[in-house]
């Protein structure tokens, strides 16, 4: 037997998409996936609420705490560097994973603390800059009255709410771009709301109701042309396509842990260096000084700037985790397999009779979701309806009210993929959704 | 438990039915002393506002106008018939008793003398994330009560 290795430029390159096959050996590594519910094989299609961990994800943080549990940056001994390192190697996992440099990775608990860590900061720079504190540069990045914020009207909360905070702190304007009747952003209204007044621009990747990938080239080079800071909501697009935040050229963006078949409690902040390094810090304390006197305290930078008190380590470890499991899989590969999932499921909803597809209509640019309203029954019924066939989907505003309110719904039921789910899930799905409007007698 | 226990026949039928939805269209009767109440669930944005009209110590009038899930329209609905005729004190009884069963995660079985098509209602108790839905429209009638009463 030949002992020679195959190199790597040599091997078969892996297939462009998953395929049913593939996802078939996936699901092994995701033991939650192998249940009953209510009888029925589990059918998960909640991904875009809280996504299921792979073994890898579930041992790396079990062999952190049996191995190398310890306080980070501190301590001398043997399983505080153990820890130390472990902490750090999982931040440049993650700062490759999203094409950012490890300085500009930041943990947060989850997107919403990283959006509410950056309306803070901002209000705190003018803070500082009015009393003559840290950078000069600060007076520029600091909101005034006259000022203003814009969004867009398919904000999840989390990106909408800090930035109302924001502008009631400091007497800034809140402005928005609205969608159109497809769930599309007016992009012919963007160049006349984002202005000379505009001083941030926040806007999601791609929407958690609709499904749209939203056109973040043209938003950035509306956002530069103006001088305003860009803040991308990665929570929909990190965990399910390439995000290289350094192409896109936004100045912060935000993503959960638990969305990309991590545990809860971790989340990444990525920020560019020149702005990290002269921002207030959000939190204070611990592990982000340099000096401190019983006055006052000198800061570091980046990231411990912003990473105040005992840090969330092992979660960190397994976000890493996941992170190599996504690019070992291929996220361009995941990306291809759920458009293909979004797509069959937008397809055979439309079908449906008394079904109304949110977003983008089949054949339109979506990604692995879809958002519907059953016509004369509520989305607490059909996700009611759809649990006893074991299939687990969001009901709801999904946390986004303003968005519900615009298409005339105050609730709808919305089916999430992920890299495990099958097409016979979705099949299993729509057949599920059409026996609903008959159960209820709508 | 299966899905029709839960959706029983007659929780979907009054669904349908909505006894007392209206609002705009009912006036209280002259002399009677009135409660309002608006109840909003924030999870799944269930709304109801109940309005109750007290005369001579006696419910004479349930009217409410809401949007929600089925569970929550039919239990406004069970409430508005159960509701007429009684006497406060009655219609507090059956508040507690409806809520003491909707909370034993289905441990108290209800009683149907007292309860009436209410009882129907037991198998939400097993559903931790339905029972607000079946417990909005008595929610409203409580507060409305006291005010009316």
């Amino acid at each position: 037997m030949a002992l020679v290795s195959t190199p790597a430029s040599l091997e078969q390159a892996l297939p462009a998409t998953l395929d049913n096959a593939e996802v078939l050996r996936i699901r092994n590594d995701f033991p939650v996936l192998d249940q009953l519910v209510n009888g029925r094989p589990l059918v998960y299609l909640d991904s875009g609420a809280t996504s299921q961990n792979p073994l890898s994800v579930i041992e790396a943080e079990q062999e952190f705490y049996e191995q190398r549990n310890a306080a980070v940056h501190r301590g001398a001994h043997h399983l505080a560097v153990e820890a130390t390192e472990a902490f750090e190697d999982a931040r440049q996992t993650v700062a490759d994973f999203i094409g950012a440099d490890y300085s500009e990775t930041i943990w947060t608990s989850n997107a919403t603390e990283g959006l509410n860590l950056i309306s803070y900061t901002l209000s705190t720079a003018g803070l500082w800059a009015a009393q003559g504190r840290g950078d000069a540069g600060l007076a520029d990045l600091a909101l005034k009255p006259g000022d203003e914020i814009v969004v867009t009207e398919m904000e999840h909360h989390a990106n909408l709410i800090p930035w109302q905070e924001l502008a009631f702190r400091t007497g800034a304007t809140l402005r928005y771009i609205p969608i159109d009747d497809a769930g599309s952003l007016r992009m012919d209204q963007a160049g006349d709301i984002i202005g000379s007044r505009t001083k941030v621009l926040a806007f999601t990747h791609a929407s958690n109701v609709l499904g749209t990938i939203n056109p973040v080239r043209e938003l950035v080079a509306l956002g530069r042309a103006v001088g305003a800071l860009v803040v991308l909501d990665a929570c929909q697009s990190a965990p399910h396509m390439v995000l290289d935040v350094k192409k896109l050229d936004v100045d912060f963006a935000v993503f959960s842990g638990h969305k990309m078949l991590a545990p809860t409690g971790i989340g990444v902040l990525y920020g560019k260096q020149e702005l990290l390094d002269i921002l207030p810090p959000f939190l204070t304390g611990g592990s982000m000084i340099t000096t401190v006197t019983m006055e006052r305290a000198e800061y570091l930078p980046a990231p411990q700037r912003f990473e105040a008190g005992t840090q969330r380590i092992s979660q960190a470890v397994a976000l890493a985790a996941a992170a190599n499991y996504l690019t070992e899989t291929g996220l361009d590969r995941i990306h291809r397999w759920e458009t293909e999932l979004g797509g069959r499921m937008v397809t055979g909803l439309e079908s449906i009779p008394g079904i109304r597809v949110l977003g983008p209509a089949a054949g339109g640019e979506r990604i692995g979701l879809a958002a519907f309203d059953v016509e004369g029954v509520h989305a607490h019924d059909v996700g009611q309806f759809l649990d006893s066939r074991g299939i687990a989907v969001r009901v709801g505003h999904h946390c986004a009210q303003p968005l519900h309110r615009r298409l005339g719904l105050t609730a709808t039921t919305r089916a999430s993929a992920y890299l495990y789910n099958t097409t016979d899930d979705v099949d299993q799905f729509l057949d599920a959704v059409a026996g609903v409007r008959a159960y209820f007698r709508a | 438990m299966s899905l029709d226990q839960l959706y029983q026949q007659i929780i979907l039928d009054h669904s349908k039915a909505r006894h007392g939805s209206g609002l705009a269209g009912t006036v209280a009767p002259e002399g009677a002393s009135t409660g309002q109440s608006h109840q909003l669930n924030p999870v799944c944005g269930d709304e109801v506002t109940l309005r109750l009209a007290v005369e001579d110590g006696k419910v004479a009038q349930v009217s409410w106008d809401g949007a929600g899930c089925s569970i929550s329209m039919a239990s406004a609905s069970v409430l508005t018939e159960l509701a007429e005729g009684m006497t406060v004190a009655e219609l507090h009884e059956v508040i507690d008793s409806f809520r003491e069963v909707l909370r034993s995660r289905g441990k108290i079985h209800a009683d149907p003398d007292l309860l009436g098509d209410a009882a129907a209602f037991e198998g939400v108790a097993r559903y931790a994330a339905r029972v607000k839905c079946a417990m909005i429209s008595w929610v409203a009638a409580e507060d409305a009560l006291n005010q009316a009463a």
